[in-house]
């Protein structure tokens, strides 16, 4: 019988943890980010040859630089947050919606348009509320025509959301060129339609409406009984049949208000931010909220963490490219973050599965087989 | 003779999290034998198995064989030491043919070589006594088969030790009869075979030595011949157990619930259940016994509304329950509970906890937009303590919980909503010895309250012991309604292997339909020709 390719023992071998206490998972979670900014320091000094804490420094004020500065960071995080928040109750039931970009732009586009052809004949806050019910209206609509054949004629969201996106996209390049006489393109800022602003800070009500939306949801999915069928539903759709559960109302209304809570983002996008249209308002945010919700677990209030995370680092990589130009490209930076958030996210599986290596006295033993 | 020891296990371990899989697991198997490795559900039989066929790997101890220690990191590992397990659950291509999965996978260099594996395959067959086809498709093949097939695979591979991971459950008595006979050849040959069951009788039958686990500690090694069941029991269970199912003594009531002419599909459109007629009384358990997927699974959604009728009527006390949603078939107090293969399947949302999981259809009640987590954690607690739920707490995942302690929670939960009729299938599946006599017992306990039980089981012993009347099924069609203290495990299983069809036997009489109907014979005729009438409209309406 052969047995000297087999007599050692592996290397090491993965197991199942139990659950940790809150606090162990925190340590490690801590310690990953630790050794990310180690090994990145290394990369920085053997690459760029450069005292890393100036790179980290400058990181950290692409966020918090100024007054300004700190607030656009959270008025950011506002406006990721709510798309995570809005795409969360469908992943949470397995509707894989990756159309939350062309949903928010038909917000956007909704809202836009309200104030454009009615803006200046009625008072500012009945044009408030119309411009409200629209971008809702139109998020809704986007979401639950891909929700309807879904369950109807049982067809693939992720293709039919993707394509609705380009819609989207196209619908408000194409308005653009009919509202816009001088055909450039580029619309100008918007004169009606402007959200209140709460003392002379800008950012405030959209951070505030967002973090309403965040504990708002956190409640629906956790107490009330629509969450629990969406829960039911993600798990499976079975069981949820089994239970007496409409599925097809339940995907149907969950969707609607997905859509609803994007078409929101693009009414903050134009009426509290930007104040005018312009193909490029989601900035590929309804994708990257897809990272922030799961990241999170799809916990409404964890999501506040990672959508402050993600924030955070896309600014801070902008910044690193702007403090040091000479230096290094955009993509010095990107690499930077990369590295951080890949021990962010690596490090759950070392909270979930512990690994177990081989015993030194074995190894002594076999070593002395093989002579 | 002095025995050669095959195969040897010292100390062995493995730990899932904190949770002792197997501790210290002394074991041997001799040449020219056949061991039985019996153990309650959760025991660690099949997590002992996988170690020795390179699934998992051990934590700590060593494995022997013919005396030589290895280190086994890999199911190709196992079978270069000869090794093969036949799995529970096949692992096989179903589009493939027998020869065409049996050498998948064998990657020795040499040309493939079709006919020559069809040959081989034959003569393997002939050695051992199987029946084989090797040019057979496998979605072609009954249940019976596709283990042959298992097996096969095995034994091409040179396997000199077999281990067979409850092979019988899925079986016929007759089947079962011609599988032991294909072992002891093999045992015959020189081969060393373990066999994993739950069933006492079985090993009585067809081992030579048992070993017993218990709670993933070995308790001991007996031989055969100079044991009992009895004895194995209290080895298993650590107590004395009465081995007995009782049958309570009611008075049965009306017919609850009446079905005739059922006609079924399948998802993918053959007929599952072909012109049924059955039904249940108050007080009554109706045992359903069959090979599995003849449609069981099938008729099961049908009554709670998970499945259309093709035809045929579903009476509820004299009113037809046909066509309403799943909600109305809940309210009216039918209450179904199926437990799959993988035993989580429908009913059940495992990541949800107790708690969440005793709502699943009563989260729904009252008029506030909010779930009432309070008093369904109640209902939580009253279950953990009347059914001895083993559970941490009752906002454990039920996924974390042991097989026993999961269908308890089903089955009680089921119970607790104080149905009319329960409808349940493989309520005990995989379960062992103690938490089947719990669930027998409640089951009971709803009978004497005058509720209709559908029973559908997998274990004939257990029907037989259990059951007022058993229902056959074959291939969908009812072989014949029998009662269960007069008939015999023989007869049920050349029923459900269609070779005996007691509608042949007693042309006059008619199975499954009620003298005391609540309907009279001019309302069910009424009600065919409103069905009848309903099908052509429908179908001028089509046109």
């Amino acid at each position: 019988m052969t047995n000297e390719k087999t007599v050692r023992e592996p290397l090491f071998h993965i197991s199942k943890r139990d659950t940790l206490p809150w606090w162990k998972c925190w340590l490690i979670r801590i310690a990953a980010v630790f050794a990310a900014l180690v090994l990145s320091s290394l990369l920085i000094i053997v690459l760029v040859k450069k005292n890393p804490v100036e790179l980290y420094a400058s990181i950290f004020n692409g966020n918090f630089g100024s007054g300004t500065k700190t607030w656009l960071t959270f008025q950011d995080t506002a406006i990721l947050l709510c798309i995570a928040l809005a795409v969360t109750p469908a992943f949470k039931m397995k509707f894989w919606n990756i159309g939350a970009e062309g949903q928010v732009l038909a917000g956007c586009l909704a809202s836009a348009a309200c104030v454009f052809y009615i803006g200046s004949s009625v008072p500012n806050w009945l044009l408030l509320v119309i411009m409200t019910v629209c971008a809702i209206l139109a998020g809704a609509i986007w979401a639950v025509i891909p929700a309807v054949f879904k369950a109807i004629f049982n067809t693939n969201e992720t293709l039919f959301t993707l394509m609705m996106n380009y819609i989207a996209t196209f619908l408000i390049a194409f308005f653009l060129n009919k509202w816009v006489k001088s055909g450039s393109g580029t619309l100008g800022i918007l004169e009606d339609g402007h959200f209140p602003v709460i003392g002379d800070n800008p950012s405030l009500l959209t951070v505030l409406i967002v973090l309403f939306f965040a504990a708002a949801m956190f409640v629906y999915l956790k107490f009330s009984k629509h969450g629990y069928e969406i829960a039911v539903v993600g798990e499976s759709v079975n069981t949820a049949k089994y239970a007496g559960i409409n599925v097809k109302k339940v995907i149907i209304r969950t969707l609607i208000l997905s859509g609803a809570l994007c078409g929101i983002t693009g009414l903050l996008l134009v009426g509290a931010i930007n104040h005018t249209l312009t193909t490029s308002l989601a900035g590929g945010r309804g994708f990257t909220a897809i990272m922030v919700s799961w990241l999170a677990k799809f916990n409404p209030l964890y999501m506040i963490l990672t959508a402050f995370i993600v924030v955070f680092f896309q600014k801070g990589a902008n910044q690193l490219a702007s403090d040091f130009p000479t230096l290094m490209t955009k993509d010095f930076g990107d690499i930077i973050v990369g590295i951080i958030f890949l021990f962010i996210i690596g490090c759950e599986f070392f909270i979930g599965y512990a690994i177990k290596f081989r015993k030194r006295e074995k190894k002594e033993k076999t070593a002395e087989v093989t002579e | 003779m002095e025995k050669q020891t095959a195969l040897e296990l010292k100390g062995i371990s493995k730990y899932f999290g904190s949770v002792v899989a197997n501790k210290n697991v002394n074991l041997s198997v001799f040449k020219n034998e056949i061991l039985s490795l019996l153990g309650e559900n959760g025991s660690g039989k099949t997590t002992l198995m996988n170690m020795i066929s390179g699934i998992y790997f051990p934590d700590e101890g060593q494995i022997f064989i013919d005396g030589e220690e290895v280190i086994i990191r890999s199911p190709k590992d196992a079978f270069k030491y000869k090794i093969g397990m036949i799995h529970q659950h096949f692992k096989l291509v179903d589009v493939f043919s027998a020869a065409e999965n049996v050498v998948l996978g064998i990657d020795d260099g040499e040309k493939y070589n079709i006919k020559q594996v069809n040959s081989r395959v034959r003569e393997i067959a002939e050695k051992y006594g199987f029946e084989i086809d090797p040019q057979k498709k496998i979605h072609e093949m009954s249940v019976s088969e596709k283990q042959t097939v298992e097996i096969i695979k095995v034994l091409y591979r040179g396997a000199d030790i077999l281990i067979l991971d409850e092979p019988t459950a899925v079986l016929t008595p007759q089947e079962i009869k011609k599988l032991f006979g294909v072992l002891r050849k093999m045992r015959e040959d020189g081969k060393s075979i373990i066999i994993i069951t739950h069933k006492l009788n079985e090993v009585m039958e067809i081992s030579d030595r048992v070993a017993i686990l218990r709670k993933g500690e070995y308790i001991g090694t007996v031989n055969t011949a100079e044991t009992n069941e009895k004895q194995l029991t209290e080895m298993m269970v650590g107590k004395k157990v009465e081995l007995k199912i009782e049958r309570v003594k009611t008075d049965f009531d009306r017919p609850l619930l009446e079905l005739r002419d059922l006609i079924i599909k399948k998802d993918d459109g053959s007929t599952a259940i072909d012109g049924v007629n059955f039904y249940i009384r108050g007080g009554e358990i109706l045992g359903v016994a069959g090979v599995a997927g003849c449609g069981q699974k099938e008729l099961c959604e049908a009554i709670a509304g998970l499945r259309k009728l093709e035809s045929g009527f579903i009476m509820h006390k004299g009113e037809s329950i046909v066509g309403l949603p799943p909600k109305e078939i809940i309210k009216k107090g039918i209450a179904m509970s199926f437990i799959p293969e993988d035993r989580l399947g429908m009913g059940l949302v495992p990541s949800f906890s107790i708690t969440d999981n005793m709502m699943l259809k009563t989260y729904g009640e009252g008029k506030s937009p909010f779930v009432n987590r309070k008093s369904a954690r109640e209902r939580a607690n009253g279950l953990i303590e009347r059914l001895e739920i083993v559970t941490p707490s009752t906002e454990t995942p039920v996924r974390r919980l042991s097989g026993g302690n999961v269908q308890k929670v089903l089955v009680g939960r089921e119970i607790e909503s104080s149905p009319n009729v329960i409808v349940t299938a493989y309520p005990v599946r995989g379960l062992d010895i103690n938490s089947s006599y719990a669930i027998y017992d409640i089951l009971n306990e709803q009978k004497k309250n005058g509720v209709g039980i559908l029973f559908i089981g997998e274990d004939l012993d257990v029907m037989l012991a259990l059951c007022d009347k058993i229902m056959v099924l074959c291939h969908g069609k009812n072989m014949g309604i029998v009662h269960a203290e007069k008939t015999t495990k023989e007869q049920l299983g050349l029923m459900m292997t269609g070779a005996l069809d007691l509608n042949e036997q007693k042309k006059d009489k008619v199975f499954g339909k009620a003298k005391d109907s609540n309907l009279t014979e001019e309302q069910w005729s009424a009600a065919e020709e409103r069905a009848e009438a309903e099908k052509e409209f429908k179908e001028k309406s089509d046109d």
